[in-house]
């Protein structure tokens, strides 16, 4: 992971900020960094979305492919997570560089996601047993600036929100077979319900205090952190412990009731924004290089 | 709690001076700077069929017949004199090596520091071994040039009372062609704080100091608590650089000062919001320009 160097002296500066509730860039413990997002930047995905957080940068695309369900799950779809760390964001993850960090990213996605509420898989499957839609979501990151996990979940929904998956039609032929037949119309299409999908909540002990959406010196000060991700109704589906120092079960407590709060709260300007994006139609996209 | 989530936009510079493109020193990669074949080939310039081509983008200069072009968007090229703030990177036999933005790490000899008592103390093998008592790997300094290796690698110096370790504070990096050159680079703001501008792009913010202890011949950092009052200004400093910074405003004492005093009807941490940036710089630019009129 991109790490930053930090003396002493500034470690204490940061500290007794974080007691006093004001961070070096004017923040509160529990405020988030300006966050832009824009979903439909990849025309030949399915769906995607670009988010920046200060100066993190992440990347969603998502691929429909049909697939065969899996034996314990007849009826339903399934996603795929690959994460992958671009050189750009930090020259460590040159080569292989980047791949443990990758590995860890996708294997918390699958985590997070691998409940029955977040997404509907039954309505990713087409034929009981035989066929079903997967959905390949790729996860590029561009820059780190501190709090990935964060950026990328916000990043996921998005785009899970922009998916369009095309319907399909099944017809059996003459000998008994069946024939699945995509539609040639690119508005006849199906689209998820994300209300359900949870944002992570990257909570970072420092000093006796925890602050949401650290950035890179304030990790640097940070012994241990602790992933939350929550849904909009404030249900917490996964909790991972990060870093190599230990925490208090009291503070644990302290701080999984902050991630249920800020993450129930951080859904709904994310949806507002989603939607209000929808109902602006065509809009001249900004990209990469606005 | 608070998360503020928009649809990106298309970012334009406030610029009230000339347009760039009134300006004829003024070179992207590509450009024909001459076709007279009487001139030399500097940095930063190629042939191409028998043109005289900028291949970065930058200011042009001339030298008789030298032509080179600046580049904007650099690495640090120190010269003698300089004043930087670097972060130690490594310890090692009587030197520490130091991070300065350069295209290579910068040196500082423990022959060209001062140490605790006295100017004209001896080092002795006993300095040599207790160097990381000093300097630490990730401390910062601040440093003047001292001199250039053939290389291109800086020899840094702390021999003033001015220069040494720095305490508590905030590190602002922003690119070093930003820096504008000053007599002095050394500000005690009337805001309340105090700032460093290291020409290597690495600004350096922190409370104004009371009275210094010389003895410890600027080795010793105070840990104590810094008052919220001094944070809020320090943190808003820092903000007001970025702001200047995105904004490709040169930073010099009265620029930040102009910043900070257009910054104050906003919280300090909407300062980065992109609308609050561009009119706090706005503002700033109509300053100046008043000032110089």
């Amino acid at each position: 992971m991109a790490t930053v160097q930090v003396s002493e002296a500034e470690k204490v500066y940061i500290l007794h900020g974080i007691r006093d509730d004001l961070r070096v860039d004017g923040r509160g413990c529990e405020d988030y960094r300006h966050m832009e997002i824009e979903t439909d930047v990849v025309s030949n995905t399915d769906g995607s979305a670009k988010v920046s957080l200060g100066h993190t940068a992440v990347l969603v695309g998502i691929k429909a492919e049909i697939g065969k369900p899996r034996p314990m799950a007849p009826n339903e779809g399934y996603l795929e997570f690959f994460v992958d760390c671009s050189a750009n964001a930090t020259p460590e993850f040159e080569g292989r560089g980047g791949e443990e960090l990758g590995k860890e990213l996708s294997n918390t996605l699958y985590k997070v996601f691998n409940n029955k509420h977040s997404v509907d898989l039954k309505k990713l499957c087409i034929s009981k047993g035989e066929h079903c839609w997967v959905l390949y979501v790729d996860v590029l990151l561009l820059q780190c600036d501190g709090n990935l996990y964060d950026a990328m979940s916000v990043a996921i929904k998005a785009a899970l929100f922009s998916t369009k998956i095309p319907k399909v039609h099944i017809s059996n032929d003459e000998e008994g077979g069946k024939e699945i037949e995509l539609s040639d119309d690119p508005f006849d299409c199906m689209r998820l319900d994300v209300e359900n999908v949870p944002c992570i909540v990257t909570l970072c002990k420092v000093g006796h205090r925890h602050v949401v959406d650290a950035t890179l010196q304030e990790k640097a000060c940070s012994v241990a952190s602790l992933i939350i991700s929550v849904t909009h109704k404030g249900t917490v589906t996964c909790v991972r412990k990060m870093g190599g120092g230990s925490l208090d079960p009291e503070s644990i407590f302290e701080m999984t009731e902050t991630g249920k709060r800020v993450g129930k709260a951080l859904h709904v300007p994310l949806m507002k924004l989603l939607q209000q994006e929808e109902s602006l139609g065509t809009r001249q996209k900004v990209g990469f290089l606005g | 709690m608070a998360a503020d989530m928009r649809l990106p936009n298309i970012r334009k510079l406030v610029s009230l001076s000339l347009s760039a493109g009134d300006r004829r020193d003024l070179v992207v990669p590509g450009d024909v700077i001459t076709s007279d074949s009487g001139f030399m080939r500097g940095h930063g310039t190629y042939v191409d069929e028998e043109k005289l081509t900028a291949s970065v983008a930058g200011e042009v200069q001339r030298v008789d017949k030298l032509i080179c072009v600046r580049p904007l968007k650099t690495r640090f090229n120190g010269e003698v004199g300089d004043v930087v703030v670097g972060r130690i990177t490594e310890v090692q036999q009587k030197r520490w090596k130091v991070e300065t933005n350069s295209r290579l790490d910068s040196i500082l000899l423990l022959s060209s520091v001062n140490l605790p008592g006295g100017e004209l103390r001896r080092r002795s093998a006993e300095d040599e071994l207790t160097m990381r008592e000093y300097l630490l790997e990730g401390d910062l300094i601040s440093a003047e040039v001292q001199s250039v290796f053939s290389d291109g690698a800086l020899s840094l110096h702390t021999r003033s009372l001015k220069y040494g370790k720095l305490g508590q504070g905030v590190l602002v990096q922003i690119s070093p062609s930003l820096i504008k050159r000053q007599k002095t680079h050394f500000h005690n703001l009337p805001c309340g704080a105090s700032i460093i501008l290291g020409n290597n792009g690495f600004v350096w913010l922190y409370p104004t100091p009371g009275q210094q202890d010389e003895e410890a011949g600027g080795f010793y950092t105070s840990l104590e608590p810094i008052s919220l009052s001094d944070r809020e200004v320090i943190s808003r400093l820092r903000n007001c650089l970025l702001a200047l910074s995105a904004h490709k405003v040169l930073v010099f004492d009265t620029s930040v000062l102009y910043c900070y005093e257009s910054s104050l009807q906003h919280q300090v941490k909407d300062i980065l919001k992109p609308e609050v940036m561009e009119e706090i710089v706005m503002l700033t630019q109509q300053k100046l320009i008043e000032q110089e009129g």
